[in-house]
């Protein structure tokens, strides 16, 4: 039984230096735009009466959503006693918490009032699913960030267990409910349906997995340090099924709307005739998120090289987004059926599907978010005792319950 | 153990640094309202006194609007003493030729106290800063 | 109601020390709003809203009543817009306003618009006001995370913007498409409609003229009578006999959200 060694990175290569660089950039972009969009009102961006969630929203959600996920690998470890994983587990717990950050930060900067951030978090209405939404991601810091403390403070090693049990949970709590934000839009056709909280915590799966073995594999590669073949082999068969799973649920979730036939108009928008919706569902989701990851992972051809992981995991991101961007904004650009079975027509686009087109301030906002989580990640690990020195079968098939 | 020992720092911290913060502010107001001219504030321009004395107005109006605001919006009661609409219909001037000033222009009865204590507002985002038609009217 | 009553009532709030005004320009300020008599459009006889009145201004908003509407599709004149162009001119937002000059139409606010509803196998059309259908169950409500999205106990629903944060989930949820969001700053309010940046705002049943015993803006305005307004949980009232005497349905029924507004000739 080998002691697990963990270390910061180095972080003074060009290398991380240009990537905090690069990072930093973003981030000054979106805060550009964000006081662009403060100042000037909402109406420099794409979104309207119409389509009041822009693309600001899907990435808030998915990042969001891939925050829980990233915690899968530490809940696997803890909760399931996966001994392999456990090494992983700081910085899966890491990696979940500065997803969510970066997600908030644009859900946060894309409100009509920013300002008001003390009425947001002071003043609750109980039965908003949204305002649920607000204190499960405040527990999830509290909660993750104590799970992180039993996990580097040996005199805590004991609860480690039971707080990564109370974290497993509270995820899926917090999937469910972001979900739920969505879910419980009985108005908008495209929205209602219960499966859609199953269906965002299978998706988190995916998401969060992709984001962790880009990253795993990235400093891995980057710092030199070497990672057992069977590790990889493992997480790459487990994120497969995840990204299966997230097909499959896709299929269910069309083929039940399909059968009700309030949904079929909706159906057919996203499957047929929704022009770029429909592109988005089946090349974006479909095809780059499922098939072709799929293939990457499970080929012969490619199934052992690093490289086609990595892509895999970038396709299955690219894919996750259009999935969200789907569900966001096809849901609204569909019109609402106030009248069912009759045309309706007035000087306020009902009865015609809306169109959204993002505006750049809203897409360099949205990818700040993604620049806000990555950046807290790299200088986490550089600052933080948070990776393995090294990954190979001797530590990681030993129960590794040794203090670090 | 830990916990509660950080918990206890943090509640310690947080309760002097706000004592602090609330004296240092009071003595502020308090010292604002004393020394504030009547060159800082517009006279009233209609009516003969306002809902109360102008000394407790200065330090309370924005309690007075606070807690009036919620009644008259959620509760629908209608005869309040602290209405944003009264204020604008009585302290709103008109220039030298006649033309309606926002009471939140520079120099005008509201701005010219909120600057002076860098206060800022956001009453008129949302509320007209001019009197009501039918005030204009008859009591100019 | 008369301005003494008003006075009284005041004066009771001055015993119990809520308010303690000494001012003569406030009380003739409440005189004259109590002054402004009950104004009925030609035609509509408003039973009941007078009567408890001052009920409605001191008391404020009264829980024993629905204020509602009933909206006659037939008599909706095709083309005419009145009903808009009342609550533009009323509530200060679209034509005749000077502000958001700046937000395209989409993004511009729509209180109030007129639908027009075609029977695709029939062809016959109909067209009727669309506008916030207060919800007794709104689900605008329900989904607002600081309880800005809020109802008044007489079912009107409003939006608190001293502390909306313009998140936009209550429309997301609404199933009439009834909120706008004011997309880019306002100069041009109405002292008694006050509207913002970054907030969400809808039709307020026009609240202000309620309160003081008059009729919204849009059902004065309509020369045809196809709006009726009036408290639908008094029986007594002009409108709940008419829902009575005709059929009528809520839009959107299905959703359960129960709205205070309601159609016939659909
Ligand atoms: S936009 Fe305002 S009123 Fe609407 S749900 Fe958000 S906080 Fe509530």
């Amino acid at each position: 039984m080998k002691r697990v060694v963990y270390s910061g990175i180095e972080g003074r290569s060009l290398g991380y230096w240009s990537m905090m660089g690069v990072l930093a950039l973003f981030i000054l972009l979106a805060a550009g735009s964000f006081l662009y969009m403060e100042h000037s009102g909402h109406h420099v961006t794409g979104m309207n009466n119409q389509i009041v969630w822009g693309i600001p929203h899907v990435f808030a959600i998915f990042l969001i959503v891939a925050a829980s996920g990233a915690l899968n690998v530490a809940s696997i470890s803890s909760v399931f006693n996966q001994s392999i994983y456990k090494p992983m587990a700081r910085m899966s717990a890491i990696l979940a918490l500065t997803l969510l950050a970066g997600g908030l930060v644009v859900l946060l900067l894309d409100l009509g009032r920013a300002d008001r951030l003390i009425v947001a978090i002071t003043t609750y209405n109980f039965k908003s699913i949204f305002a649920w939404n607000i204190m499960l991601y405040t527990g999830f810091f509290v909660i993750v960030l104590t799970y992180l403390w039993t996990m580097f403070d040996p005199a805590m090693h004991k609860h480690t267990r039971k707080a990564g049990t109370a974290a497993f949970i509270w995820r899926l709590v917090l999937t469910t409910g972001t979900g739920s934000i969505f879910g419980f839009l009985s108005a908008r056709q495209g929205y209602d349906a219960a499966i859609m909280a199953p269906m965002f915590i299978i998706m988190s799966f995916a998401f969060g997995k992709a984001f962790f073995l880009i990253l795993l594999l990235g400093i891995y590669n980057l710092t030199n340090r070497s990672i057992s073949a069977d590790l990889i082999e493992r997480l790459k068969n487990l994120f497969g099924v995840f990204v299966a799973a997230v097909l499959y649920f896709a299929v269910v979730f069309h083929i039940t709307n399909l059968y009700a036939a309030e949904h079929a108009d909706y159906e057919s928008f996203i499957l047929v005739n929704g022009g770029i919706y429909t592109a988005i569902f089946w090349i974006g989701q479909v095809l780059i998120g499922g098939v072709i990851p799929l293939i990457l992972l499970y080929s012969p051809m490619f199934a052992h090289s690093v490289k086609s992981i990595v892509t895999a995991s970038i396709l299955v991101i690219v894919g996750g987004f259009a999935n969200i961007y789907g569900i966001v904004v096809g849901g609204q650009v569909f019109p609402l059926s106030l009248f069912p079975g009759q045309e309706v027509s007035s000087s306020f686009g009902d009865g015609v599907v809306n169109s959204y087109v993002p505006s750049l301030p809203e897409i360099l906002l949205g990818l700040g978010g993604v620049a806000v989580a990555m950046g807290l990640f790299l200088f986490a690990i550089k600052v933080l005792r948070l990776v393995p020195n090294n990954l190979n079968a001797e530590h990681t098939e030993t129960t590794s319950e040794v203090p670090c | 153990m830990l916990i509660d020992r950080l918990k206890v720092r943090i509640a310690i911290v947080s309760v002097v640094l706000g004592a602090l913060f609330a004296t240092s502010f009071m003595a502020q107001s308090q010292s604002d309202a004393e020394n504030s001219s009547s060159a800082l504030n517009k006279q009233v321009t209609t009516g003969e006194s306002c809902v109360k004395d102008t000394s407790w107005m200065r330090r309370n109006h924005m309690e007075l609007l606070k807690h009036d605001r919620d009644r008259t919006l959620r509760q629908g009661i209608r005869p309040v003493d602290g209405s944003i609409k009264e204020c604008v219909n009585c302290h709103a001037t008109k220039d030298d030729h006649g033309q309606q000033l926002s009471i939140n222009a520079e120099g005008e009865f509201c701005a010219g106290c909120h600057s002076f204590a860098s206060v800022s507002i956001d009453c008129f985002d949302c509320h007209s800063t001019k009197p009501e038609e039918s005030v204009v009217g008859t009591r100019r | 109601m008369s301005q003494k009553n008003m006075n009284n009532s005041e004066d009771k709030l001055v015993d119990a020390g809520v308010l303690s005004c000494q001012n003569k320009s406030r009380r003739n300020f409440l005189g004259k709003a109590a002054g402004a008599s009950v104004i009925i459009a030609p035609g509509v006889t408003l039973i009941g809203i007078s009567s408890a009145q001052s009920n409605t201004d001191v008391d404020g908003a009264d829980s024993s009543k629905r204020w509602g509407m009933l909206i006659d599709t037939n008599q909706c004149a095709e083309g005419c817009n009145d009903c808009v162009s009342a609550c533009q001119q009323e509530n200060g937002w679209g034509e005749g306003s000077t502000d958001e000059s700046h937000s395209n139409p989409e993004q511009q606010a729509q209180w109030i618009r007129t639908v027009t509803v075609r029977d695709k196998d029939t062809g016959h059309t109909n067209q009727l006001p669309m506008m916030c259908q207060h919800c007794a169950e709104p689900p605008c409500v329900d989904v607002c995370p600081t309880g800005a999205s809020m109802q008044r106990a007489d079912g009107i629903v409003l939006v608190d913007k001293h502390i909306c944060i313009g998140c936009r989930y209550c429309m997301m949820a609404c199933p009439y498409k009834a909120r706008s969001f004011v997309h880019e700053s306002l100069h041009d309010q109405k002292a008694y409609a006050p509207r913002g940046k970054g907030t969400v705002e809808a039709c307020t049943l026009c609240v202000h003229r309620v309160d003081k015993g008059e009729q919204p803006a849009c059902v004065e305005s309509c020369s045809s009578g196809a709006m009726l307004f009036g408290d639908i949980n008094d029986t007594n009232s002009e409108i709940s006999k008419k829902l009575k005497e005709v059929g009528s349905t809520q839009i959107r029924a299905d959703l359960g959200a129960n709205p205070s507004v309601r159609y016939s000739g659909l």
